[in-house]
């Protein structure tokens, strides 16, 4: 047996072990289910857990190894995905009532390339109900708890994902990211969390929230595991049109570089100073550039004047794209059917009454709104040009700058129940939402901490953005910052 | 802009959604909150600016026009609330059966 911490070693030390047959595969399945049991009813990560398939992939691994076959490259790893992602064999239910007991018919796209890359699927990830909040707390099974502090919330909407990472029970996980799905319970629970290029990584077999703007991404403890995740998920896929040709750059030698040299860093002035950013997180940015600049980067300031109205932008356009999306939802295919209708409008208006929680409700109205006649100018129509100008501000800053600071969430972890009011819970994605807009990546990379008021400290996010298909870069960024910093982010649950 | 009571249930209607009545004043709260703080993205002077409806710029993506399996008819209906026969089971939609 190998004295390797599973709850927090890295994806590359785990398949080491495994390749010189100091562990088994088997022998990590085991003991991350056994992690599972042991820590999962007081965080509530996961939706389902699978350790019939954890252990079927495990002997698929060990095989492999007693036949002295090449390894995949994440032979091995402990990886969950978000409930939103299709896998033959498990359900697929978005934590909503209306898909509770949906058997995925087929594989998410990104999810087979994770499995064909080796890791051991220990099952689905609780989140917000459809991807639709930022704290995890739409979920219908219940909200997913923070590792760092289990009175907070992990973030959202991708809180199980985050969670099951931070808590040590998988070692990459993937969620996805709409508005800042992956990267801001990144930023709460101290992880580091990458939302993709649109078009990098598949979206086939992922339940469509608003299709222009969402993208699959994974989460990990360190930049270098990111970076061997995405390189095994991205690429072109038949199956979605919208999905780009593979990209010649190896990720994972520009996080094992991580040299900035002469790399030219952006601070996002105007959005620094937006109200309701912590005067800690502002000055963790700060910090963050000013390492930067002693790495031998060159540091300069620029402004995004319109990235202020992304939220506005994003919160009709988002809607709007959810509300079509979510019309299949009918009752007739798949999903919650209400008992006796009268007539098959019955049927659909109370099978989705019934079916859709207050947060998917909300959504939908208001998307319905915007897209209905005499409004659709005003709003969507508006908000489509708003992406535009939102759009060419991030090209003219990337023709100075080769990458972006802000923060990633403007604030730490807040405890349940504290943001009780919709909007104020949207105003959490205000960092997160023009990447998405504009459609190019960017990674949460662990930053600092809160002061230790007594409660315990909670982890602070980098907001790292780079170009249109610049994860190479943004992974160089990231690995920087993280060797320089060096910070120990085991939470609680991982020190134990 | 602020919605009434009558714009919630109209749009309620269109979203095919059955709300009750405490929904519907808790919506029409909640929607005219939202609304008073995305409107102010009509501040923006934006007359001439081309809407953007997609990140990326690909159009017409074709593929070889080659048959390729799909679903089986059971894993189609396998997720059915109702199925019968490998098809889909739906409530009576012409007429109302009320022959009598």
């Amino acid at each position: 047996m190998s004295d390797l911490n599973l709850a927090s070693a890295t994806a590359s030390a785990i398949r080491g072990a495994i390749a010189r047959k100091e562990l088994s595969a088997v022998e990590v399945a085991s003991a991350m289910l056994a992690r599972i049991d042991e820590i999962e009813p007081a965080v509530h990560a996961f939706n389902q857990v699978t350790p019939e398939l954890a252990l079927a992939a495990a002997e698929r691994i060990d095989t492999l190894v007693a036949e002295g076959a090449d390894l995949p490259p994440l032979a091995g790893v402990p990886a969950a995905f978000k409930d939103n992602m299709n896998l033959v064999g498990t359900r697929t239910t978005c934590s909503s009532r209306i898909l509770a007991g949906f058997e995925s018919p087929y594989d998410c796209t990104a999810v087979a390339r994770l499995m064909d890359a080796g890791v051991i699927p220990l099952g689905k990830c609780n989140m917000d109900e459809f991807a639709f909040g930022s704290s995890g707390e739409s979920s219908a099974t219940g909200p997913a708890k923070n590792p760092w502090d289990l009175g907070r919330v992990p973030g959202g909407s991708s809180a199980g994902s985050a969670a099951a990472v931070a808590a040590g029970m998988a070692t990459v996980t993937l969620g996805s990211d709409t508005g800042g799905s992956i990267r801001q319970p990144g930023s709460l629970t101290g992880t580091v969390a990458l939302k993709p290029t649109y078009g990098r990584v598949s979206r086939y077999g992922c339940v469509a929230f608003a299709s222009s703007l969402d993208q699959i991404g994974p989460f990990s403890r360190t930049v270098e595991d990111n970076a061997r995740a995405l390189s095994a998920i991205c690429g072109k896929d038949p199956r979605d049109a919208t999905s780009a040709e593979r990209q010649s750059e190896d990720f994972v030698a520009a996080a094992l570089d991580g040299d900035v040299t002469g790399m030219r860093i952006g601070i996002v002035r105007d959005l620094l100073e937006l109200e309701g950013v912590t005067p800690e997180v502002r000055q963790s940015v700060l910090d963050a550039a000013a390492r930067f600049e002693a790495m031998g980067a060159v540091i300069g300031d620029v402004d995004l004047p319109t990235s202020k109205y992304g939220l506005s932008a994003y919160y009709i356009i988002g809607p709007a794209e959810a509300s079509s999306n979510l019309a299949r939802f009918d009752g007739i295919r798949y999903g919650h059917r209400a008992e006796n209708p009268i007539d098959v409008l019955d049927l659909y208006m109370r099978s989705r009454a019934e079916g859709f929680g207050p947060e998917a409700k909300r959504r939908i109205m208001l998307g319905t709104y915007a897209l209905s006649a005499g409004y659709y100018d005003a709003y969507y129509g508006q908000a489509q040009k708003a992406r535009t100008v939102i759009a060419s501000e991030f090209s003219a800053a990337f023709e100075r700058f080769d990458v972006l600071l802000t923060p990633t969430s403007p604030q730490v972890a807040w405890k349940f129940g504290e943001k009780a009011d919709p909007l104020t819970m949207y105003l959490a994605d205000i960092y997160t939402i023009p990447v998405n807009l504009a459609g190019n990546c960017a990674i949460n990379v662990p930053c600092g901490f809160s002061a230790d008021n007594g409660e315990g400290r909670l982890p602070i996010g980098l907001q790292i953005i780079g170009d249109y298909f610049a994860e190479a870069t943004v992974f160089r960024a990231a690995a920087a910052i993280e060797r320089d910093l060096a910070l120990d982010l085991r939470s609680p649950l991982v020190i134990g | 802009m602020s919605l009434s009571e009558h714009d919630v249930r109209h749009v309620a209607m269109l979203a095919r959604l059955a709300l009750t009545d405490d929904e519907v004043e808790a919506m029409r709260t909640d929607l005219n909150s939202i609304l008073g703080h995305i409107d102010d993205i009509q501040r923006l002077d934006l007359g001439d600016v081309p809407p953007m409806a997609h990140a990326i710029k690909v159009v017409n993506v074709t593929r070889p026009d080659v048959v390729t399996p799909s679903f089986p008819q059971h894993v189609a209906v396998m997720n059915a609330p109702q199925s019968e026969n490998g098809a889909f089971l739906i409530p009576q939609i012409v007429g109302s059966g009320d022959d009598a």
